[in-house]
């Protein structure tokens, strides 16, 4: 199967990757690529198999409700590209 | 030969002795490392940093811990790398990465805490595929990693670093980590020693992720034994990643001498056929006839689904990963592109600049396959035959005690000779992944040289939880060989 | 033509753990911004989530008080989106097999009949963080102290067509959720908040398209948006146009909802299990532990108040709205012994004073005791029902207990049938021309003449005895 450039183009937006036009048909043929890789799965009879998830047959674990942190914004924000008054600053939102 | 001429040479148990018998101080082992890195790294790039002033200082520390009777255990002294997608306090932390280029992360992982308060000294942090994306260390945002035993060769990856480091004697152990094979690939193309325990073995916690799923963390050393000695550190439960495992550890090093005679060894006839170059064929059927002459007996096995194991791991690390990576956005940490016009071009620009090309193959083959429309037909079809997948290891698994194979199908390839096709690349892996998708544990150790001159390691699967048995059957053909000790004449 | 509206409901109740759901971190309000965003909360590279308990065992809470059905295995997925105040770039949330199922309602409509409202599911997620839009030099800023914070996701089936129903609903969740003690229910500070779906039909035809009204935190709120919301899309359509689905966002001072634009492309949020969490079993043991701690429910409580006090189902349903309302009620009616009495003044003075002052009954300055006092003066003629009201406003204010007010005010009624006699041998010898009309048949004019008296007693006469003491000489 291959992937349109239209679709790289959808696929980048909703990742959050501004490709650049004149990379998109490198995208298109590797990404294309992949999934012919991929499409071998669709010819495999899986009817009846249960979607395996994670490796183990474990059940989750459960914490306490116990508060166990403190506050250590100095050191956070200290690797934060941009703070002012505590707060992580951003373009403008438009709501 | 003087005493910091011949310190590299030393296992972690050597190493341990002598600073222990007082032979010789921890700061004597970390500055011949030190000067070791100095030397070699400039030409093979296994490190990305090199931790030289708070290397010294806990060297320092320890020496006076030792003195005092306050340290020592096996690790008290023993110095050691990371791979540089385990966050490590006040030390930069890349992923090989534009992306975290300037990341000093304000928390050490789970695996850093542990060896640190064993008395490990961190030397450094290894180069590797950037996110742990390749099979070549070629993607790394910090430069290609170059293979000891030829220059000219790949180490491998995604661990490419750290197989160097070890290969080249930089550092007695590192810890790497596994996804679809980045501890054990490197390993074989460096002809080293390496270790993905069985997933939930060892916490995932302040591990960057790949993908969750698979991503597991292990020892890389020139033997099993030093292996068997850093898991001991390493594994166990950890309430702060859900899926580690909470089942006793056993002392890894307490088996290492149990005999192998009446070991059922599995191989499956899926990774002896095509695919496989004859140079690695050979010397990896070799390896067998010497475990069956000291009283292992062979069986052929199947694993059926085992050829789809690299399309069900397209689908899937690229779906987790493609999630994981999201945290990327240029606000609370990590790259910021100059002066966003608004909060897309914040998202998008930042992000397009800080990963590089394989990294956003993946993210974007990820975010395609779970998109409205497509995932039913991917990713939950390749979960689907994920477990198909680990139903074949377990038929396996009723008839023998171990899997053994080739961990690659070829020796390390040339600088470059893949980079252009990522399907190459991805092939690559084809006897690694299906072990990582089934969460069995797996390794490589040394078992000779092909034709071209290249190390070959074999690759040995156990069942759930049997990183004991397994670290005890590398270690007795560690006992008859000499393979593992071998280190390119340049770095000798 | 005739339209039909058609609303379901989504609420967020948060959770009142002590910290959050897949952190360490405190969930308490109010703190500076950051310093309740840990590792976890924001999202640093390498970190890993670990499931709350509490929040599990408030979800199978409501769940058993709706009826609903509670999942033996359920499991969190991640919803993918980046938004600055999401700090991972997904929501951890359930998406497939949510904790609680296929629950339900009851509400009670303006005219007393019952309306059983369907809950398709409640989930548990994490709540995002807060963007700031004062001026940061033309930025905003991002708080993540609310990152993580437990909520549960109550979804209605669209079984509402009024915004009467819909406050209804809201109202009674609003009352059960915090009955089972599961959220504060602080609208004010978004405990509770509600999107809602509103959509418009011909009646009997298909569902029409629909718009969500996003963070709608009042009662006021969520009828004034709903019903201007639903003349909007009956305006649309009439003029020949067509309702898109969307998101929309009340706006309280123009009256009005407003497309969000911006939000509408990121709609496809690539839902898959959180490979960093393992399917949560819940057995029939932890079901039935949660259900061993579960309050008397307010239906229940309900029909026990008719049942055993004979409270009339006005006063019942009054009483059970709130639990510890409820507790203050029985606890008053029990210690005196008249339930009547005690729903009167429960419902009445003590409500009102609560209301007017903007108080929960737990911070009421008379408590069920000193209540109680009040009543037996009332129970044994030391008082009448109208001087109680006094004494009470005085017991509000500090000034006393009961017998203290009474005592220093001097308020106790006249019982005494001499000292009352004399009263109305004064009030019938000043008012002869009354006398003599009511003799000649004008029964209305006895209450002048119990208005007289009581006013000359300045209200302390026992009611009973002056009436008694009153026919008697009036008829001479």
């Amino acid at each position: 199967m291959s992937i349109s450039a239209e679709e790289v183009k959808k696929v980048a937006h909703l990742a959050r990757l501004a490709v650049p036009e004149e990379q998109l048909e490198g995208y298109v043929r590797n990404l294309s690529n992949i999934l012919n890789l991929v499409d071998q799965l669709s010819a495999v009879d899986t009817t009846g198999v249960e979607p395996m998830a994670h490796p183990l047959d474990m059940m989750q674990r459960l914490r306490e409700d116990v508060v166990t942190e403190t506050n250590h914004r100095e050191k956070y924000q200290s690797v934060a590209p941009e703070v002012e008054n505590g707060l992580y600053l951003v373009p403008k939102v438009i709501e | 030969m003087s005493k910091a001429d011949s310190i590299h040479t030393l296992s972690l148990k050597g190493i341990h002795d002598g600073v222990h018998s007082g032979a010789f101080s921890v700061m004597e082992v970390t500055d011949a490392y030190l000067d070791r890195i100095e030397r070699f790294n400039p030409e093979l790039n296994a490190y990305i940093t090199v931790t030289r002033d708070s290397a010294k200082a806990q060297a320092l520390e320890i020496d006076n811990r030792i003195r005092k009777g306050e340290l020592s255990g096996p690790m008290a002294g023993v110095p050691y790398a990371l791979k540089d997608l385990f966050c490590s306090e006040g030390v930069r932390t890349t992923c090989a990465s534009n992306m975290l280029s300037n990341f000093i992360s304000p928390y050490d992982a789970h695996v850093a805490a542990k060896l640190k308060a064993a008395g490990g000294v961190l030397l450094g942090k290894n180069n590797m595929d950037e996110f742990a994306m390749g099979s070549s260390n070629e993607t790394s945002a910090f430069g290609v990693v170059r293979n000891p035993w030829d220059t000219n060769k790949v180490p491998g990856g995604s661990s490419g670093g750290g197989a160097a480091t070890i290969a080249a004697r930089l550092a007695p152990m590192t810890l790497g980590t596994d996804t679809g094979g980045s501890i054990r690939q490197p390993a074989s193309f460096c002809n080293i020693t390496g270790i993905k325990p069985t997933y939930g073995r060892v916490s995932r916690y302040g591990m960057i992720a790949f993908a969750s799923s698979l991503d597991q963390c292990g020892p890389m050393a020139p033997s099993a034994e030093d292996c068997a000695i850093t898991l001991n550190v390493i594994a166990g439960l950890d309430v702060r990643d859900s899926t580690s495992v909470d089942r006793t550890v056993p002392d890894y090093t307490a088996t290492l001498n149990d005999s192998i005679e009446g070991l059922k060894i599995g191989l499956p006839k899926e990774f002896f056929a095509d695919g496989l170059d004859a140079q690695v064929g050979v010397v990896i059927e070799r390896a067998i006839k010497e475990f069956e002459a000291k009283g292992a007996i062979i069986k052929e096995v199947s694993l059926p689904n085992s050829h789809l194991a690299v399309p069900v791991y397209y689908v899937v690390a690229p779906a987790e990963c493609s999630s994981n990576l999201s945290r990327f956005d240029g606000v609370r940490f990590g790259h910021r592109c100059e002066d966003p016009k608004d909060l897309r071009d914040l998202y998008e620009r930042s992000r397009w600049e800080g990963f590089g090309d394989e990294v956003k193959r993946r993210i974007m083959i990820g975010t395609y396959a779970l998109s409205a429309g497509y995932y039913d037909a991917y990713y939950l079809k390749a979960q689907q035959v994920r477990r198909l997948i680990k139903q074949d290891f377990e038929s396996a698994f009723a008839d023998v005690d171990v899997i053994m194979g080739p961990s690659c199908p070829t020796t390390a390839f040339g600088l470059g000779e893949k980079k252009d096709d990522p399907i190459a690349m991805y092939l690559e892996d084809l006897y690694t992944i299906p072990v990582s998708l089934a969460g069995l544990p797996g390794m490589t150790f040394p078992v000779g040289f092909a034709a071209d001159g290249l190390p070959v390691g074999i690759q040995l699967v156990g069942n759930y939880f049997e990183e004991a048995r397994m670290l005890n059957i590398a270690h007795q053909y560690q006992q008859w060989t000499e393979w593992h000790t071998q280190v390119p004449t340049k770095f000798a | 033509m005739e339209w039909e509206t058609v609303i379901g409901l989504e609420i967020h109740a948060q959770l009142s753990t002590n910290s959050k759901i897949f952190s360490g971190s405190s969930i308490a309000y109010g703190a500076q911004p950051n310093t309740q965003a840990n590792l976890v909360d924001l999202g640093m590279p390498g970190v890993l989530p670990v499931l709350n308990k509490k929040a599990v065992e408030m979800a199978i809470r409501l769940g058993l008080a709706i009826d609903a059905e509670i999942a033996p295995k359920s499991v969190f997925a991640r919803k993918n989106y980046f938004y600055p105040d999401l700090p991972k770039g997904y929501q951890i949330s359930q998406y497939e097999l949510p904790v609680v199922a296929n629950g339900h309602m009851d509400i009670e409509l303006e005219d007393g009949t019952v309306k059983r409202i369907g809950i398709t599911r409640a989930h548990l997620e994490e709540d995002a963080g807060k963007s700031l839009h004062e001026d940061f030099h033309g930025k905003t800023g991002i708080d993540l102290n609310r990152a993580g914070t437990p909520l549960l996701e109550i979804v209605s089936e669209p079984d509402m067509r009024s915004a009467k129903e819909a406050v209804a609903y809201m109202k009674k969740l609003h009352a059960l959720v915090r009955y089972l003690g599961v959220c504060d229910g602080n609208m004010q500070e978004g405990s509770f908040r509600c999107d809602a779906n509103v959509s418009v039909r011909r009646p009997g035809a298909e569902f029409g398209t629909r718009a969500e009204i996003k963070n709608l935190n009042s009662f006021r709120f969520i009828e004034r948006a709903i019903n201007h919301e639903v003349e909007r899309q009956i305006d649309l359509i009439e003029s020949g146009g067509k309702v898109v689905q969307e998101t929309r966002l009340f706006d309280p001072d123009r009256d009005e909802t407003r497309s969000m634009r911006g939000k509408e492309d990121a709609n496809d949020y690539r839902y898959f299990p959180d490979p960093d969490l393992l399917p949560v079993e819940i057995r029939a043991e932890d079901i039935e532990a949660v259900r061993a701690t579960l309050p008397e429910l307010p239906a229940a409580k309900k029909q026990r108040f008719m049942d055993e006090f004979g409270l009339n189902n006005y006063d019942a349903d009054l009483l059970t709205q709130n639990r510890e309302v409820a507790d203050y009620f029985e606890a008053v009616a029990k210690a005196c012994g008249d339930a009547k009495l005690a729903a009167n003044w429960v419902n009445g003075e003590v409500s009102k004073m609560l209301a007017d002052n903007e108080l929960e009954i737990s911070a009421s300055p008379v408590g069920s005791e000193a209540l109680v006092e009040l009543l037996k003066r009332i129970q044994d003629n030391t008082v009448s029902n109208k001087i109680a009201r006094d004494v009470f406003a005085a017991m509000w204010n500090g000034e006393g207990s009961a017998d203290e007010v009474i005592d220093k005010k001097g308020l106790k009624q006249i019982t005494d049938t001499s000292a009352i006699e004399a009263v109305i041998d004064e009030i019938i010898a000043n008012n002869p021309k009354q006398v003599e009309e009511y003799r000649s048949g004008k029964d209305k004019l006895f209450g002048f003449f119990v208005g007289q008296a009581m006013k000359a007693s300045k209200g302390k006469a026992n009611p009973n005895t002056l009436n008694d003491i009153l026919k008697k000489k009036l008829e001479g």
